[in-house]
C-alpha cells in the first residue's frame, strides 16, 4: 500500500449518520487533529468539529479515535494508525449535534448535580484558611483537581451508557476533591448528591476512565473513596452528620 | 434537538485488564448465584435421610456434572480473588487498579481448579 | 433534588455497604469452604461419607449457616445491579432478586439442617 496516504473514516451526520471515507496525505508528526482539519479545509468544508488550543490544554478536541476517546491534538497518527487506516467518531455517551461535535450539556449538568462546585463560609473579612499542603485530605484532593472537563472519561464509561442518571467519573472526581476540601461547607448535601445508583455506588471499577484520562487523573480512586465515606455515612453517619 | 448517540461503546476502548476483571467477576457471580439454589436443594435432601441424599447424588454421576464441579470451583476461586481485589480498592489505600491482582485471580483460579481435578481422581 | 430522591439513594448506599460487608464475611467463608472441599473430595463424596462428617457437627452448622446468611445478603444485591443495567422491566428487577434471596435463605437453611440434623 502507498505509505503516504491515510484512509480516514469520519462519522458524518447525527446518531443516524455513518462513516464517510476520505484520503488524507500523511505528514511527519501529524496529529489526528491535523487530519480532521485537513479534511475540513481541503476536502469537505461541511465537516463540523471542535478544537481550540490545539496544544493539549483545553480538552475541546476530544473525539473517539479507533474506538478510544482521546484528545486529537495530542494523538500522533504514527502511533495509532495500523495499516494506514483511521476511524474518527464523536465522543460516545453524548448526543451528537453534528458529525464530530457532541452536546456537552448533560456532562456539565451532572457536575452541578454532584455538587461539584465550591462554597465556603468565610468572607474577605476573615483570615486566610490555613490548609496544610501535606495533609492526607489535601493530597487526595490535589490528585484530582487538574480536571479540565474534557469528557473523555465520561465518554469511555460503560456505566454511563447503561444508566441514564449516572453522574459519571468527572463529576464524581470533582465531588471527591471537594469532599476533601476542609473549607467547603456543603459536605452533607454533596454526600447525599453522590449516594446511590445515580452516584458513586454504581461504579463497577471497570477503570476505563483512569486508563483514558489525558491528564492521568484516576477517577476510580476518587469514586472508591466516595463509596466508602458515603456508604458508611448512610449506615452510621459521618463527621458532618447523618445522611 | 440533538439526539443521543445510538452507537454502542466500542470494544476497543474496553480492551484492558481492569475491564476484563469486571467482566469475569460479573459472569462468575451470575453463574454462582444461579448454581447456589440447586446446590442447596440437593444437600437439603439429607433432611429425609442418607438414602434420599444418596439417590439424588446419583443423578450427578455424569461427566457433565464433573465438568460443572470443576467449573464451579474455578469460578468460585476467581470470584473470591477478584472480589478481594475490589475490597482492597474500595476499603484500602489507593495503589492503582491493582492489575497484578487480576493476573493472580486468573492464575489462582486455574490452580484451584486444577487442584480440584487432581484431588478428585 | 428532593427528599424522595435522597431516600432512594440512601437506601442504595446502605445496600452497597451491606453487600461489601457480606463480601468480607464470604471471603473468609469461601476460603475455608475451598479447603473443606479439597479435604472432602479426597475423603469421599458418597452420601454416607458426607454425612459421616457433618452429622451432629454443631461447629459445621454454625459456620455454614453464617455462610448461608452472607450469601443471602450478597448475591441478591449483586443480581439486582446486573438486572437494573440490562433489563428495563420494573417488576422483574424487584421480583428476581427477592426470589433469589428467598431461595438462598430457605433452601440454604434446609441444607444446613438436613446435613447436620436430618433423619438417619
Amino acid at each position: 500500500m502507498n505509505q503516504s496516504i491515510l484512509n480516514v473514516k469520519v462519522w458524518r451526520g447525527t446518531q443516524d449518520g455513518g462513516f464517510v471515507e476520505y484520503k488524507v496525505p500523511r505528514a511527519a508528526n501529524q496529529t489526528v487533529l491535523d487530519v480532521v482539519t485537513y479534511i475540513q479545509r481541503k476536502l469537505d468544508p461541511t465537516l463540523s468539529y471542535r478544537f481550540a488550543c490545539r496544544v493539549g490544554m483545553c480538552g475541546s478536541c476530544a473525539m473517539t479515535v479507533n474506538g478510544k476517546a482521546r484528545w486529537t491534538c495530542r494523538t500522533h497518527v504514527a502511533k495509532i494508525a495500523d495499516s494506514d487506516t483511521l476511524e474518527i467518531a464523536p465522543l460516545d455517551n453524548l448526543p451528537i449535534i453534528k458529525d464530530l461535535a457532541t452536546d456537552m450539556t448533560e456532562f456539565f449538568d451532572k457536575m452541578s448535580k454532584a455538587v461539584g462546585y465550591f462554597k465556603g463560609e468565610q468572607t474577605r473579612h476573615d483570615d486566610f484558611a490555613k490548609v496544610k499542603p501535606d495533609s492526607e485530605e489535601r493530597q487526595l484532593a490535589n490528585a484530582g483537581i487538574e480536571c479540565i472537563g474534557c469528557g473523555v472519561c465520561y465518554a469511555s464509561c460503560e456505566v454511563v451508557s447503561a444508566r441514564e442518571s449516572y453522574l459519571g467519573p468527572a463529576a464524581l472526581n470533582r465531588a471527591w476533591t471537594l469532599v476533601n476540601d476542609e473549607r467547603d461547607s456543603q459536605q452533607l448535601d454533596r454526600l447525599r448528591a453522590v449516594a446511590g445508583d445515580a452516584g458513586c455506588h454504581s461504579c463497577h471499577t471497570q477503570g476505563t476512565c483512569s486508563e483514558r484520562c489525558p491528564k492521568q487523573i484516576e477517577p476510580t480512586a476518587g469514586i472508591a473513596g466516595l463509596k466508602k465515606i458515603v456508604g458508611r455515612a448512610a449506615v452510621m453517619g459521618s463527621k458532618w452528620g447523618k445522611l | 434537538m440533538s439526539q443521543k448517540s445510538t452507537r454502542q461503546l466500542d470494544f476497543r476502548g474496553r480492551a484492558h485488564w481492569s475491564y476484563f476483571a469486571y467482566y469475569l467477576h460479573r459472569i462468575s457471580g451470575l453463574l454462582l448465584a444461579c448454581f447456589l439454589p440447586l446446590h442447596f436443594f440437593l444437600l437439603s435432601r439429607a433432611l429425609n435421610g442418607e438414602a434420599e441424599l444418596a439417590s439424588y447424588l446419583k443423578l450427578t454421576d455424569f461427566p457433565i456434572f464433573k465438568f460443572g464441579e470443576w467449573a464451579l470451583v474455578t469460578l468460585l476461586a476467581l470470584h473470591l480473588i477478584g472480589g478481594t481485589r475490589l475490597l482492597v480498592i474500595e476499603f484500602g489505600v489507593w495503589k492503582g487498579l491493582r492489575k497484578a491482582w487480576i493476573q493472580m485471580a486468573v492464575l489462582g483460579s486455574l490452580v484451584c481448579g486444577g487442584l480440584f481435578l487432581i484431588l478428585s481422581r | 433534588m428532593g427528599q424522595a430522591v435522597s431516600s432512594v439513594a440512601i437506601l442504595q448506599a446502605k445496600l452497597w455497604y451491606y453487600q461489601r460487608i457480606s463480601a468480607m464475611v464470604l471471603a473468609l467463608c469461601v476460603a475455608v469452604h475451598l479447603i473443606i472441599i479439597y479435604i472432602a473430595v479426597q475423603d469421599g463424596l458418597t452420601a454416607n461419607e458426607i454425612l459421616g462428617r457433618t452429622r451432629g457437627n454443631w461447629a459445621f452448622a454454625l459456620f455454614y449457616e453464617i455462610f448461608v446468611l452472607a450469601c443471602f445478603v450478597h448475591a441478591p444485591i449483586g443480581l439486582a445491579n446486573i438486572l437494573r443495567e440490562n433489563i428495563q422491566n420494573a417488576f422483574l428487577n424487584r421480583a428476581l432478586p427477592l426470589l433469589l434471596a428467598a431461595l438462598i435463605l430457605i433452601l440454604g437453611t434446609m441444607a444446613v439442617i438436613g446435613v447436620v440434623w436430618g433423619q438417619p
